[in-house]
């Protein structure tokens, strides 16, 4: 552990730590992350989390396939990734050790629970020696546990059957890490507490073997010293700790509160959407329906009748729904309602690998609709910032009338952070009206409504409401006359309603804030980033300025449309690099909208970049540029 | 909203400005007057009423209505439908399909709008044919059936619409024909009045692409011998002189007899509010082809808890017990640690 500061008292103090918790999937490793993340969060330490587990729900217990495992950062310091190696592994049994051993820092602390590293474990995870015993962790700072037998004992006196107490060794994990990293114990107490009331013996079981976890640190001179990292000095305020999904369904609720408006979410469960359904479920008293559809087509339907029913209409999905919803979301820029569709992107195509994270829609999103369809794009780069991803979207959605895809990945959704509160009297007002009068003269002179009677800045048609008297209107899918919306045929019309429908999503680019460029402005190399790759780019840009390279950094939030700037601001820089969780979806848009040489740096493996694949792409177009 | 246009309108009022463009000679054009003139008697107003549909011919119909409406995707209009019912459980919605959007490329949608009671008044429009694309069998055509796309005739056996609705749990199924206005708008209103998904089949003639397929039973020289007219709480009789009926079989299936052969008592008495739904069910398919005697009418009509209302309980609940939403609050609801000023 090489950030090591001092080792005077106690104590020795850590500027930061990475942790993976790694087990069966049935050994609660998700939770006792969880636990571990929000004491660390409420201790005051910045940090960053990254839950990894396999699509199964319980796969054959004891495989590699069927290993679940949770990885914090945790630092006194600002942080954005969970850590491109752990300091220190927890392997439950031998498949863990097996599937994550190779990610462990040379040198790190490896934490084993020895009582499931027998013959038929061994033989499941598919080790031929006993890997405790052959050699193969020398090079790591090894503390073998009794795990298993230890937190039997430590419940027997409650009672507790072997069989039962088996299911608590992870708090005795858990209890162990708190004290080897001076982790406040009360508040995990109470949580079990509250979270066990309904049984009481699993609650003590529970408390009893991280207590012995505990004790066992404490009084065993075999795990050595007790370290500490700090809390970070983050910038004063109210703080709490969320998920992406969390923080997107919040920013759905405050977007309805903010428009003034009702919200209906029309949702197919799907993986890693699926919190967000359950999420916007709990807050009914926001005035939020929720309908589980009967598949995604009906969910995007639902939202879109709502829409044009007058409320916030929201789908959220995955990849593969969003395919499925590509028929209704024409309709929506067809007949211009405002709508939202989240997209939660997962490892693909089909399938794929749903608990896993990549960012391989920025396509389906740009174009995957039949004809000429164009729509607002939104991306969050960050768990919290989903929330506030989720209200521009609205607004981008109502006020020009338009379907908006907003674009989150299983990382975001899954990883949390600390997230400093905003005020929400400070949140803007999003809200726009309806139209309650008639807006033109037929050729007879009488009042009339014109369904397509565009406003002359934003190009957004009226929205009337059902209930509105006198607004009577029909709108469909068939192409509409210009103004009144009556359906046409006519050639010219067809082509003005195509370039209008294009024009009015332009002129979103007219009201974005002017890009922001990081780093420095003046250096020869700019690192072009979208979505989540934002973590691990601010990391890898602040060790190569560090070392005194010149990094320029644009992240965008906006992809479509495209900044107004971003083709100036890119021609000043003589390498580009776009790293993506994608085979080069954004490098090559960039390319075609404003001819420039955009190198991209892809990554098709389920995870998020490391500091350190950055920082190399980086080098290389240093290098590339001093050669020059 | 508007209640003083409630009772004063007339059929003028529900005509939008639009020339209607079917086929002249289609069945839909009756099904469009009897609707439109069907409404004045409602007490609704033309500004609270939606008409949603997918695509098909019967799916131009929103467009002649001067209400709200949308013209949508093929087959997607219950969802669409459904989205804005539970948005706005004051609006009076209607449904607008037929047997290819209903039942081929959106059954998935009509079943679940019916399953769940959705307050949707839904007229599918079955006559047995592709006709927006010009002549291929459906998914109510007969096997057999020679269509552009089934040379050598049809090998898909047919859906009976009022089957799989009542197989959906609908709360109301009902069968009416395009030639008969007032039978349509006594069912449209029993429809309209109902509380949950409301379903009526409509025999609709296609005179380009399937002409005459209902004719050997709703021509007025076959109704008497071919047409029961279901009628809750009275013996199911028909023929000119209600000379024939059904019966039930001790194996529980109806046959067609003739009344003086079995004496009225053993004629079934019509019953659409039985909870269970297998007399209706067996109405439905008392016959299975469109030559001998099939049944109209409401063939079931229950109370059912309504889906926006369930939904719209569960907000006033969940309101009632946490008050009214409060954002901060929201957000605090992790619990929440503060950073010091450190300066």
């Amino acid at each position: 552990m090489t950030d090591i500061q001092s080792e005077e008292g106690q104590e020795a103090l850590l500027h930061r730590l990475v942790i993976r918790f790694a087990g069966d999937s049935g050994d609660g490793m998700q939770l006792t992350g969880d636990r571990f993340t929000s004491v660390s969060a409420a201790y005051g330490n910045d940090l960053s989390t990254f839950p990894d587990f396999p699509a199964e729900i319980r796969a054959p217990a004891g495989t590699v396939h069927g290993v679940s495992s949770f990885q914090v950062h945790i630092s006194d310091h600002e942080i954005t990734t969970p850590g491109d190696q752990p300091n220190v592994l927890v392997a439950m049994n031998p498949a863990a050790l097996k599937a994550d051993l190779g990610r462990l820092e040379r040198g790190g602390t490896l934490i084993v629970n020895e009582d499931a590293f027998d013959e038929r474990n061994l033989e499941k995870a598919g080790y031929a020696t006993n890997p405790l015993q052959d050699g193969s962790v020398d090079q790591y700072r090894v503390i073998t546990v009794p795990m298993t037998s230890l937190t039997k004992e430590a419940t027997a006196p409650l009672g507790v059957k072997p069989r039962d107490a088996e299911r608590s060794k992870n708090f005795f994990a858990l209890g162990l890490v708190s004290w080897m990293y001076t982790r406040p114990t009360e508040s995990t107490l109470e949580w079990i507490a509250r979270r066990f009331a309904k049984d009481e013996l699993i609650a003590g079981a529970n408390r009893e073997a991280f207590l012995a976890g505990y004790n066992f640190g404490e009084t065993t001179e075999a795990v050595g010293h007790r370290y500490e990292v700090r809390p970070a000095q983050l910038p004063s305020g109210e703080y709490t700790s969320v998920t992406g999904n969390t923080a997107l369904a919040w920013g759905i609720i405050a977007a309805g509160q903010l428009a003034k408006l009702p919200v209906t979410l029309g949702s197919y469960p799907i993986t890693p959407a699926s919190d967000i359904l359950h999420e916007l479920s709990k807050h009914k008293h926001f005035g939020v329906r929720t309908v589980q559809a009967e598949d995604e087509i009906a969910a995007i339907g639902m939202a879109l009748g709502a829409a044009f029913a007058g409320h916030l209409g929201v789908t959220t999905t995955s990849g593969p729904g969003v395919a499925l919803k590509s028929e209704t979301t024409s309709l929506a820029i067809s007949v211009e309602l405002p709508l939202l569709i989240v997209d939660i992107q997962r490892g693909g195509p089909s399938t794929g690998l749903p608990t896993k994270t990549e960012a391989a829609d920025l396509n389906i999103a740009m174009y995957g609709r039949h004809s000429e369809a164009p729509l607002p794009i939104v991306a969050a780069y960050s768990p919290t910032h989903c929330f506030e991803a989720a209200i521009e979207a609205v607004r981008i959605a109502l006020k020009y009338r338009t379907p908006v895809i907003l674009l989150s990945d299983g990382f975001i959704a899954n990883g949390s952070e600390p997230w400093r509160l905003p005020d929400v009297d400070s949140l803007p007002d999003i809200s726009v009206p309806f139209a309650t009068e008639f807006n033109g003269t037929d050729a007879d002179g009488n009042d009339v409504f014109y369904s397509f009677q565009r406003d002359p800045d934003t190009l957004a048609r009226p929205w009337a409401i059902p209930g509105t008297p006198k607004l009577m209107h029909r709108i469909g899918g068939l192409e509409k006359a210009d103004v009144t919306g009556n359906i046409s045929y006519d050639a010219d019309n067809h082509q003005r309603m195509v370039n209008l429908r294009a024009e009015k999503i332009a002129r979103i680019a007219d009201e974005l804030p002017p890009t922001v460029v990081q780093g420095d402005a003046d250096a020869d190399v700019c690192v072009l980033g979208w979505g989540s790759t934002w973590a691990a780019i601010d990391g890898a840009v602040q060790r190569r300025r560090r070392v005194g390279n010149k990094v320029a950094w644009v992240h965008l939030t906006h992809l479509s449309p495209l900044p107004k700037d971003l083709g100036d601001i890119l021609a000043r820089y003589a390498r580009i690099v776009v790293p993506e969780l994608n085979m080069g979806q954004l490098s090559r848009i960039v390319r075609a909208e404003y001819l420039v040489d955009a190198t991209p740096l892809t990554k098709m493996q389920g995870l998020p970049f490391t500091l350190a694949e950055i920082e190399a792409a980086i080098d290389t177009a240093l290098k590339e540029v001093t050669q020059q | 909203m508007s209640d003083t246009a409630v009772n004063l309108t007339t059929k003028k009022d529900w005509s939008s400005d639009q020339e209607v463009r079917w086929c002249p000679g289609c069945g839909d054009y009756g099904i469009l007057q009897a609707v439109q003139q069907l409404m004045p008697d409602l007490g609704v107003a033309p500004e609270n009423t939606v008409f949603i549909s997918g695509i098909g011919c019967s799916s131009r119909f929103p467009y002649y209505m001067n209400t709200y409406g949308v013209h949508s995707i093929h087959g997607r209009a219950p969802a669409i439908a459904t989205g804005v019912a539970v948005a706005r459980p004051d609006l009076d919605v209607w449904v607008i399909t037929g047997d290819g959007d209903g039942l081929s490329i959106g059954g998935n949608h009509l079943i679940h709008a019916l399953r769940r009671n959705v307050n949707l008044t839904i007229l599918l429009f079955n006559n047995r044919i592709y006709g927006l694309t010009k002549g291929q069998f459906s998914p109510t055509s007969e096997v057999g059936k020679v269509t552009k796309s089934t040379p050598l005739g049809s090998i898909d056996p047919p859906f009976n619409p009022l089957s799989v609705a009542l197989g959906a749990e609908a709360s109301f199924v009902a069968r009416t024909y395009d030639l008969d206005r007032k039978h349509m708008m006594e069912t449209f209103r029993a429809a309209h009045d109902h509380r949950g998904a409301a379903f009526v089949e409509i025999f609709q003639n296609c005179n380009v692409f399937n002409d005459g397929q209902f004719s050997d039973i709703v021509r007025r020289q076959n109704r008497d011998e071919n047409m029961i007219q279901l009628v809750h709480g009275e013996p199911i009789r028909f023929g000119a002189d209600g000379q024939h009926g059904v019966t039930m079989g001790s194996d529980g299936q109806l046959r067609i007899v003739e009344v003086a052969d079995v004496g009225e008592d053993a004629i079934v008495i019509h019953d659409a509010e039985r909870d269970d739904s297998s007399l209706a069910f067996a109405l439905a398919r008392l016959s299975n082809n469109d030559h001998s005697p099939t049944p109209f009418g409401i063939f079931r009509s229950v109370a059912r808890p309504e889906y926006a209302h369930a939904i719209a309980s569960q907000l006033a609940q969940s309101s009632e017990q946490n008050g009214p939403g409060d954002l901060g609050e929201l957000l605090r609801s992790n619990g929440t640690w503060r950073v010091a000023d450190t300066n």
